[in-house]
């Protein structure tokens, strides 16, 4: 079986794998990192998002060979090494933009990259439409493009914990 | 303390591990030696089995077991039973043909179960199962109600004449016939109610375990009720007894009703694991979910509404058509009829309804509770009906409703279709949704959008929902094969911290917190002290589990019951601890006090008491401070309001667009004011779904066509 060398979390890790295994599997079932999660079959809910490389991926429909030689950062490793989370993280609680919370790890990790990649900036709008590619069935979206919203100064404006 | 009690906007417990990336979902859960499990299902909608050749299969690399529906009833293992029996207009009861785990004989729609491949690895299974040979045999398939109520229609269960289910009926219909003979004007509509796929976000999954030592079983399963699952598998399916028997419901991640239901894939992996002697996981992929969770709705009704000249309601006639799907799910019976036809009065007096109710089998997936199940057909029925009366009347469809509503000094009001509501005031959630959608000043924004091009508009829906289901002796006597009373085990522990175990189940709701905050308010023990567990049969005395809006109305009444115990018990310790008279003592924040001193003690010197029971009135009292009640309600609770969307639609496009959206919603007390409004935002979110973009389709021939989440729309963000 083939192998693939990456690092997850600021861990590097060698792992067999299948050629047709995918990189959320590899990171449930082998790394068992359960955090990332699968909703879907068609690429469509956006549950299974992590970062590739600081940037967002649906590990999904990515197989575990193409993250070769990558830095994963899933769920599990945005909280600081204290344990102080996320500031994205704090904002989902804080504005309840969460229920059931099946979607949040992949939600939070779309909403990071969205944070990141709009320095100057971020709208309502952009939002929503950066989110296209994450359905949740709790909340109605309202509460998380808050909390979104809410996250975009406290990442901008002070030292967030580096990925 | 900060305040936490009942009314605080406190933030949820549950997230830290859910925005962590620590939640505990049923996939989440790994045995060792674990075997996987993959279904073969039917691809066609309609089908005899002349045979099943699963020879290939079992010499697959990686592969255990293989097992069909002649393997299961070898093993004399049941077929999935149905909770709730409707009796037909004539006094039979309904058809209820076999509903086998594994089809045996035929298949009744796409995604019907017919063979599992048990094997080291997913991937082993689920490629051995594409080597198993089905020889079927193609039957005409019926997928529309009016397809399958046609003469000469193909039959979905051979045994069941015209494949009706049952033909249903409540109300008076001589008198509302009468009525109608001597209206002023009689308003019809003809209307459907779409079917729709809940698409909860965390697909179904099941794992089972056997301890060949104990024979002890222990399934982990995406349950809003481990509880039934319990007592349903293990009564009626495997036959095994409840103390060999733990379900384990962990974090779940979203229900809407789909996950109430007795699946059969909970069964498979029970029983397989007992077979093979190895735990075995089962995870729905989303093609799964779409053909074998139950759907919700689907509904096809004539409503006509009798009127006399000044607009007021005399009578109203309903006919309706509902799908069953190919099988009867746990609770199907019990939506169209109990859950649907009883709200028809609305939060209006119109003095008599009549209702029949037709439930049909089709080949589709079987059809159950989904999103208030049954009530929201009613109230988009009715809505529906009474705007067509106002623009048939020429009334204002304000002006209507006022005119009808049930008075605010009314209640208890009895309707003509069985239910007794407690209390409402209509006219004051729709004063204030009028207000807060400023329906004043619509005409205006008409005008405004129209000079860009834009068509716009606004509508209304008022609304009551029979919530807390629901009191088990009137629940049984309309055919439910179940109590549907909540239970509560409250311990305090020795130096003063609380479990409570509950017997609702939290996939979403946030009952971590809410009920946190109700032991808050009646013990006064800060919530970072206290615990509620749920979802685990071996944990928990009994329950009925979440959905039906019962949680709190039932579940949190029995805590409060069981709190009220340990407040009794506690005051006769405070007594003999401070030399005192029973009657004397008062509890409040958490201490008893002697009225008119400043003699008092905590709940934690209490509980300390009781468990180590030194200075103790050991002759009256057991030790301990642990109590359990059992509630059953003796009512529905009737929570009502009024709706109002405001959208544009593009001229050129067709794009509609939601402007604003005004919810008034009379809820009673609220507990946890952020968690309540975040249910509602999620729900009009899942209506506006149904309204705008969700439609499960199937063709004429009985293929879902709608089967993944790119030919199913959802809401998204934008």
């Amino acid at each position: 079986m083939p192998q693939v060398t990456l690092t997850v979390n600021g861990k590097q890790h060698t792992v067999e794998v299948e050629n047709r295994t995918l990189l959320v599997e590899l990171l449930r079932e082998k790394l068992g990192l359960t955090g990332t999660h699968v909703g879907c079959d068609t690429s469509q809910c956006g549950a299974c998002v992590v970062h590739v490389d600081g940037v967002s991926a649906k590990s999904c429909t990515m197989l575990a060979l193409q993250a070769d030689g990558t830095a994963v950062t899933t769920i599990e490793g945005i909280a600081a090494a204290d344990g102080t989370l996320h500031p994205m993280q704090e904002m989902f609680r804080e504005h309840h933009a969460l229920q059931c919370g099946f979607c949040t790890p992949g939600m939070v990790m779309s909403a990071i990259d969205l944070v990141n990649s709009h320095p100057g900036g971020l709208t309502e709008k952009q939002i929503r439409e950066g989110l296209e590619g994450n359905l949740c069935r709790c909340t109605g979206y309202h509460n998380i493009v808050k909390a979104i919203a809410a996250a975009w100064p406290l990442m901008h404006g002070k030292a967030v914990a580096a990925e | 303390m900060p305040f936490e009690g009942i009314g605080a906007s406190v933030r949820r417990k549950e997230d830290a591990r859910f925005i962590s990336g620590r939640g505990n979902y049923t996939d989440d859960i790994n045995r060792p030696g674990q075997l996987h499990a993959y279904l073969r299902r039917a691809d066609r909608p309609h089908a005899r089995i002349n045979g099943i050749d699963t020879a290939a299969a079992a010499k697959a690399p990686g592969v255990v077991a293989v097992f069909t529906g002649a393997d299961m009833a070898a093993d004399n293992i049941g077929g999935l039973p149905c909770g709730w029996q409707i009796h037909n207009k004539d006094g039979s009861p309904m058809a209820e043909p076999p509903h086998p785990v594994l089809a045996v004989g035929k298949v009744r729609h796409v995604g019907d179960p017919v063979a599992v491949v048990i094997a080291e690895t997913k991937q082993a299974a689920k490629d051995a199962a594409e080597a198993i040979v089905i020889d079927y045999q193609d039957l005409p398939a019926v997928a529309s109600l009016r397809d399958a109520i046609a003469p000469g229609a193909a039959l979905v269960h051979d045994e069941v004449p015209g494949n009706i289910c049952y033909d249903w009926h409540i109300g008076d219909k001589a008198a509302v016939d009468a009525a109608f003979a001597k209206a002023a004007k009689v308003v019809k509509l003809d209307l459907l109610n779409n079917r729709l796929i809940p698409n909860a976000m965390e697909p179904r999954a099941a794992l089972g375990d056997y301890d060949a030592n104990s024979g002890d079983f222990t399934l982990y399963t995406t349950s809003q009720n481990p509880h039934v699952i319990r007592l349903l598998m293990g009564a009626f399916v495997l036959h095994i007894p409840e103390n060999k028997l733990r379900v384990v419901a962990p974090d779940v991640g979203g229900g809407f009703g789909s996950k109430i239901y007795h699946y059969a894939e909970e069964a498979i992996v029970t029983w397989a694991a007992g077979k093979v002697r190895r735990p075995v996981k089962w995870t729905a992929e989303r093609t799964e979910s779409f053909m074998s969770d139950a759907h919700g709705r689907d509904h096809d009704s004539s409503a006509e509404m009798a009127l006399d000249a000044d607009g007021n309601f005399l009578a109203l006639r309903i006919s309706t058509l509902a799908n069953m799907g190919g099988y009867l799910s746990t609770f199907a019976p019990c939506i169209p009829t109990y859950l649907y036809a009883t709200l028809l009065a609305g939060v209006y007096k119109t003095p008599v309804i009549y209702c029949e109710v037709k439930a049909v089998f089709t080949n589709t997936v079987p059809v159950d509770a989904y999103r208030g199940a049954g009530r929201p057909e009613a109230t988009f029925l009715l809505e529906r009906l009474v705007d067509a009366c106002a623009y048939d009347t020429g009334m204002d469809r304000v002006a209507i409703r006022r005119k009808n509503f049930i008075p605010a000094d009314a209640f208890p009001y009895q309707t003509p279709v069985a239910l007794q509501y407690d209390s409402g005031n209509y006219q004051a959630t729709l004063d204030a949704c009028l207000k807060a959608a400023d329906h004043a000043g619509f005409e205006a924004r008409r005008s405004a959008a129209a000079a860009k091009g834009k068509l716009r508009g606004i509508g209304m829906s008022t609304y009551l929902e029979a919530c807390g289901i629901a009191p088990s002796a009137v629940v049984g006597s309309l055919g439910a094969r179940a109590g549907l009373y909540e239970v509560a085990n409250v311990k305090v522990h020795p130096t003063g911290s609380v479990t409570v175990y509950t017997g609702t189940h939290s996939h979403g709701q946030g009952h971590e917190t809410t009920l946190a905050q109700l032991v808050c308010s009646q013990l006064g023990v800060p919530m970072d002290q206290v615990d509620i567990v749920h979802g685990d049969t071996a944990k928990i005395p009994f329950g009925m589990g979440t959905y039906g809006s019962r949680s709190l109305a039932v579940g949190g009444s029995a805590m409060v019951k069981a709190m009220d115990k340990i407040v009794t018990k506690g005051k006769k310790i405070a007594a003999h601890l401070m030399e005192a008279s029973v009657d004397d003592i008062e509890f409040a924040d958490g201490k008893f006090t002697v009225a008119g001193t400043d003699k008092s003690k905590t709940l934690t010197d209490i509980s300390l008491a009781a468990y180590v029971p030194h200075n103790y009135p050991i002759e009256e009292l057991e030790p301990g401070l642990d109590e359990t009640s059992f509630y059953d309600p003796k009512n529905f609770t009737v929570p009502g309001g009024c709706h109002i969307a405001e959208i544009e639609i593009d001229k050129d496009t067709g794009v509609v667009e939601v402007i604003n959206f005004v919810a008034v919603d009379d809820v009673g007390r609220v507990i946890n004011p952020m968690i309540v409004e975040g249910q509602v935002q999620g729900g009009v979110a899942q209506g506006i779904g149904q309204a705008l973009l969700e439609n499960a389709v199937y063709d004429q021939g009985g293929q879902l066509l709608s089967g993944s989440m790119m030919d199913y729309t959802m809401p998204r963000a934008d």
